[in-house]
């Protein structure tokens, strides 16, 4: 690697359909050598696929790709990488049984004498982690016992031993705890200085503004606009962003006469990732629950639903005292959870999307209501799954189906407090919209509604009132239609009394 | 991946955890396992009046890990990738027969014979690694059907032993220095050539990739399907071997020698018991090696002690659930040691 | 919505491998023309077609069943043991024999669920035990004899009005895969199912992962014992008889198309497997093959199957032979977000 060698990307025209439905038109971005280039825009705004296209994971339909003014077409991610080009992706990729060096030359290990030249590999290693200013991660630390920020760290180190010049990073705070965000804006800004071409993709306000150099705004796969990020404000990037105005896509929210009794309520409750939790959810209404990564938000559904119960504290279900140790008590008092990962642990892929639809009913009901089937179809209905018929393997299906499909499997057992976390996550807009009038009308039924979203517009645009977190706490309520900036300010720390 | 799996929780404690779990590897445990089987064995032994450790304890145990010591290096190096090997014990016996058949009593046949069995092991290995990653078969099945056709192939040309190994030949089986038989340092020799592959070779290193995950193994550009064709094919050489050297001490090939001796779950067993996970990925040679000698120092002890035969394989079935039930304990346990750190 | 008879995904082929076998034992077989001899086929096919569809709950939510094998032997040395051809021991024996299959069954199970050790290493190692046990109580070779009326199950048939003479075995095999059948389209054997396929998704949605699989490995051991009793009226006592019977009964459960690894097949299929298993054997034999062949010709049939489901199917067999251990420790997402 020879710091100081800039290397400048050009992406003009890229275009990018899968089946048929187009996921890129046409997009224009430039990324020079030394700058934090952001890339911003809404779930499905095309953001991903962008960043693949330039890793050679996707080949594009159309358009170019020039780097260093030379045109390139990318056949494998191997190709882009011996362009400079490496991208750290959402999932990590590493070995956790294995050391940092070994992981970090996996692949490439170089070799002496017949033999992995491990003194090399190590000292390597450690010149890329000095480099960086990470001198707390030794090349012979087994990735298992380092810290999530630590393992990104590896990452980037992965990358850049392969001389990238160009690193992208897609959404690198998701893993990451508060303190070890920061830890990342650090090294992403030493990256910078010397001299790496870093595109940064994310939908967080926060973290486009402390680190970018510019932004780029994608909407439903088109480009919107490219800027010096001095001369947007986040109202501008909203606007960019959602080019519409919020509140026309959102249902109704409840009237005074929806709200019924306390179906939910948390009485200091806190376990070791969370504490004095006091909030109560009434049957009618939704509320938000909004806070950065790792403020706690997840911990509080995985508590209120059993996965890793409150060890401190009551908890109240329809005003009993209720002692819910593991997912199957919940499911018994009639509180779901929508999981943040719906492939990972809310869907059994390769079953039909009957048999999904009936799995909670199956597995956590007895005798008669377990066996009830003719209902079927009715769920389904309800919640709009186009699928080829119920007996099709949900892994055939559109995220969006997916989602319905896990709403239905809810819905079979009829819960009374309902928690979806991130219910809109990689979903299309349609599907998006379907599901939040589902939500809103299950409300009015009477169901209470407790809603985890990284995306504010959508938390804003639902919740009848919205609860903030901020390191494992709760720091404030806000009304409804209360401002982003509002619940930022809660969410980050500042303000704390004001508005609770 | 998912944020509600509690069983993948990423180990998230910094810094004074991995000292202490260095030292306690599942290595460790085993080797200190067989300290103190040796030390209770002898005490036992003792009271009888009787030696363990005597000249002819050791012949015993060395010569009884040597030839199940072999196939298990072979073993360890496909489960490590991710893969298992079924077909060994087949291949034990019908390598013996070729060697044997191939020599027909004469010395100047040796190194043919050697040669032939050898190449024929390395075949079937080679099928199986293709099969598995041509025909993407299941390691299970594919193994277990590469065994089924080499027991078809066996029991349709043989009913029993064949072949003649000359005298000179069983010098390898016989010959001893001391009480350590020569077969017994060749096996630990070729364990310490696959402790230098896995722990110092770029193939090596991929195998443990491959075997600890593949998707991130390809995605690094480590040529996934050679590494797995080149490990089954290393496991069937030393499963070759094990038949080479069970005909220079039988004096004949063996159709069934491979299995009577079960080497096919034993193998398994073995390198389970040496600390190396049954998925892949972690573990290694020397902790097999560990495995084996506590096996064979097992069965000297309850044949001095005079036990009931049988009782050996309730022991082994015993042991060998203990052992993986610790290791997994410990697993959970520093999993949870690092979920509050 | 209309009714429709829907096969389980995987199960087409294997009807089509046993309907083009059971065609060839017609041609090659005078016996083969008459309902007698498909009756006589099924009668020997019974033990391992029970066990297949024991080995099938345990590999479809997600393990395997290494013991099977010996715990029919141990049961066929026990009976003839404990029976010693006393006709009025046989029912006790009977009970006690299926208590056992159940017990071994229910230890697998709690060992593989409770002390997390896979279940490919907790069923050898009960193999080795009930092996090692077995002999060392009978002395190295069994002893005692069966009753007649044991043996009855095994060998014996009753007269059924319109059909004639069906062998005992048969009508037990019949009533174990209807019944089979229809737990596996009930409540329970779905969610067994959707363990093999996805076990985090079955726990938060409330379900009992531990006890599901607990079952699995009971009605398994369960099935052994049933099987046991049928094998040793049919062959008789043996210390051998059991010999082998774990691989075969896998090799069933995948030639039906079950996936290894769990989340995939139908018990129909499964124990089609098995029928078209000892169809195979049955043709080899008439066609003069010699029997030691067999097992090569099981090898090659068992490998297709598996290729033909891997590449033909597009549904990729899971690379793994075994599910990922839970120890992966892989970096994901922090637990707190």
């Amino acid at each position: 690697m020879t710091p100081g060698t800039t290397t400048s990307v050009r992406l003009t025209g890229i275009s990018k359909s899968f089946l048929g439905v187009p996921v890129l038109h046409g997009v224009d971005l430039e990324l020079r050598g030394g700058e934090v280039h952001a890339v911003m825009g809404e779930n499905g705004a095309g953001k991903s696929t962008l960043l693949k296209v330039l890793a050679g994971v996707h080949r594009p339909d159309g358009g170019t790709i020039e780097v260093d003014g030379a045109e390139m077409s990318f056949a494998s991610p191997t190709d882009a990488q011996r362009a400079g080009i490496a991208i750290i992706h959402q999932e990590f990729t590493l070995l956790p049984h294995r050391s940092v060096a070994e992981n970090v030359y996996l692949g490439r290990e170089p070799v002496r004498r017949m033999q992995v030249d491990r003194r090399r590999m190590v000292a390597d290693t450690r010149e890329l982690l000095d480099w960086l200013g990470e001198d707390g991660i030794d090349p012979t630390d087994t990735v298992a016992s380092l810290s999530v920020a630590q393992q990104q760290v590896v990452e980037i180190v992965k990358a850049l031993s392969t001389d990238a010049r160009v690193l992208g990073m897609d959404e690198p705070t998701a893993a990451l705890a508060d303190h070890e965000v920061e830890l990342l804006y650090d090294l992403v800004r030493r990256l910078r200085e010397r001299g790496i071409a870093i595109l940064y993709v994310s939908h967080r306000m926060r973290e486009v503004f402390d680190l970018s150099d510019r932004i780029t705004v994608l909407k439903d796969g088109r480009f919107v606009t490219c800027a010096p990020t001095g001369e947007l404000t986040s109202e501008d990037l909203v606007r960019h962003m959602v080019g519409r105005d919020l509140g026309e896509y959102y249902p109704d929210r409840a009237g005074p006469d929806d709200l019924g009794t306390v179906r939910l309520a948390l009485r200091g409750a806190g376990n070791d990732r969370v504490r004095d939790l006091n909030l109560e959810v009434r049957a009618g209404e939704i509320v938000g629950l909004a806070g950065l990564q790792g403020s706690g938000r997840s911990a509080v559904a995985r508590a209120v639903f059993g996965v890793e119960p409150f060890t401190r504290g009551l908890v109240e279900v329809d005003g009993v005292v209720r002692r819910v140790t593991r997912p199957r008590t919940a499911v018994r008092l009639g509180i779901a959870l929508v999981t943040e990962d719906r492939k990972g642990d809310g869907l059994a892929l390769r079953q039909s999307v009957r048999d999904n639809t009936l799995l909670v009913r199956r597995a956590a009901l007895r005798g008669g209501r377990a066996r009830a089937r003719s209902d079927v179809p009715a769920l389904l209905d309800l919640v709009a799954v186009v699928a080829r018929g119920e007996h099709q393997e949900v892994r055939f299906l559109s995220g969006g189906n997916q989602q319905k499909v896990v709403l239905a499997k809810w819905l079979a057992v009829e819960p009374r407090v309902l928690v979806v976390d991130e219910p809109t996550r990689g979903i299309d807009v349609g599907a998006k919209r379907a599901v939040h009038e589902l939500l809103r009308d299950l409300a009015r039924r009477g169901v209470a509604v407790l809603m985890i979203s990284s995306e504010l517009p959508e938390l804003i645009g639902m919740s009848d009132r919205i609860l903030v977190m901020h390191d494992g706490a709760l720091a404030g309520e806000l009304p409804a239609g209360a401002s982003e900036g509002a619940v930022m300010a809660l969410a980050t720390g500042h303000g704390i009394g004001e508005a609770a | 991946m998912s944020v509600l799996q509690e069983n993948t929780l990423p180990v998230r404690s910094r810094t004074t955890r991995p000292a202490m779990r260095r030292r306690f590897t599942p290595t460790v445990i085993v080797y200190l396992a067989l300290v103190a089987l040796l030390v209770v064995g002898s005490v036992l032994v003792g009271l009888r009046g009787e030696v363990l450790l005597d000249q002819g304890g050791i012949l015993n145990i060395l010569t009884r890990a040597t030839a199940l010591g072999l196939v298990a290096i072979g073993q360890t190096m496909v489960i490590l990738t991710g893969s298992l090997d079924l077909s060994v014990a087949y291949l034990v016996g019908l390598t013996s027969l070729i060697a044997a058949e191939t020599m027909a009593g004469r010395n100047g046949m040796v190194v043919p014979g050697v040669l032939l069995a050898l190449a024929v092991a390395a075949g079937v290995g080679l099928v199986n690694g293709l099969v598995i990653t041509v025909l993407k078969a299941n390691a299970f099945i594919a193994t277990l059907g590469v065994a089924l056709i080499l027991r078809g192939y066996l029991e349709d040309n043989y009913t029993g032993p064949a072949g003649d190994v000359p005298r000179g030949f069983q010098h390898l089986g016989y010959d001893r220095i001391g009480p350590v038989p020569v077969a017994a340092l060749l096996m630990l020799a070729a364990a310490a050539l696959a402790w230098w592959y896995l722990s110092r070779t770029r193939p090596g290193y991929h195998m443990y990739a491959v075997g600890g995950d593949i998707e991130v193994a390809r995605l690094s550009g480590v040529p996934t399907r050679r590494v797995i064709v080149t490990a089954h094919v290393l496991c069937s050489v030393a499963a070759g071997l094990t038949g080479i050297y069970l005909a220079s001490r039988l004096g004949s090939g063996a159709p069934y020698v491979g299995t009577d001796a079960g080497y096919d779950l034993e193998s398994i067993a073995a390198v389970v018991l040496g600390g190396t996970l049954l998925a892949g990925g972690r573990g290694g040679v020397v902790g097999t090696i560990g495995g084996v000698l506590i096996l064979a120092t097992l069965d000297t002890i309850f044949d001095d002690l005079e036990v009931d035969p049988f009782f050996k394989d309730v022991v082994r079935g015993v042991v060998l659930v203990t052992a993986v039930a610790l290791y997994a304990r410990r697993m959970v346990a520093s999993r949870a040691r690092g979920r509050l750190a | 919505m209309t009714w429709r008879p829907r096969l389980a995904e995987g199960t087409a082929p294997v009807l089509i491998v046993l309907l083009l076998l059971l065609i060839g034992l017609a041609i090659a077989g005078p016996a083969y023309a008459e309902p007698s001899g498909y009756l006589a086929l099924l009668k020997r096919a019974a033990p391992l077609m029970i066990l297949a569809i024991g080995q099938y709950f345990v590999i479809v939510s997600g393990g395997f069943d290494l013991s099977v094998g010996a715990l029919v032997t141990a049961g066929v040395v026990i009976a003839a043991r404990l029976i010693n051809g006393s006709e009025s021991a046989t029912a006790r024996v009977i009970l006690l024999v299926l208590g056992f299959g159940l017990l071994v069954g229910l230890v697998n199970g709690l060992v593989t669920t409770k002390l997390l050790v896979p279940s490919f290493i907790v069923t050898l190692g009960m193999l080795l035990v009930l092996d090692g046990a077995i002999f060392l109580w009978t002395g190295g070779a069994p002893r005692g004899a069966l009753s007649a009326g044991f043996r009855t199950f095994g060998r014996g048939a009753v007269d059924v009005p319109l059909l004639g003479e069906v062998p005992w075995s048969v009508l037990i095999l019949l009533a174990i895969l209807l019944a089979a059948a229809l737990f596996m389209r009930g409540g329970t054997g779905r969610a067994l199912v959707a363990v093999g396929d996805n076990e985090a998704a079955v726990r938060l949605s409330g379900g009992q992962v531990d006890r599901l699989r607990l079952l699995a490995f009971v009605l398994s051991g369960l099935l052994a014992a049933i099987a046991a009793i049928l094998l040793g009226g049919f062959a008789g006592v043996s210390a051998q008889v059991g010999d082998g019977l774990e691989f075969r009964a896998i090799t069933a459960v995948v030639l039906g198309g079950v996936v290894l690894g769990g989340g995939r097949g139908s018990v129909v299929a499964a124990a089609a497997g098995a029928l078209s298993l000892e169809s195979l054997f049955t043709l080899l034999n008439l066609l003069g093959v010699s029997g030691a062949l067999e097992s090569a010709v099981q090898g090659v049939i068992i490998i297709a199957a598996v290729a033909y489901a891997a590449l033909g199917s597009g549904v990729p067999q899971r690379l793994r032979w075994w599910p990922k251990q839970r120890d992966s420790a892989r970096p994901a997402q922090p637990a707190s977000s």
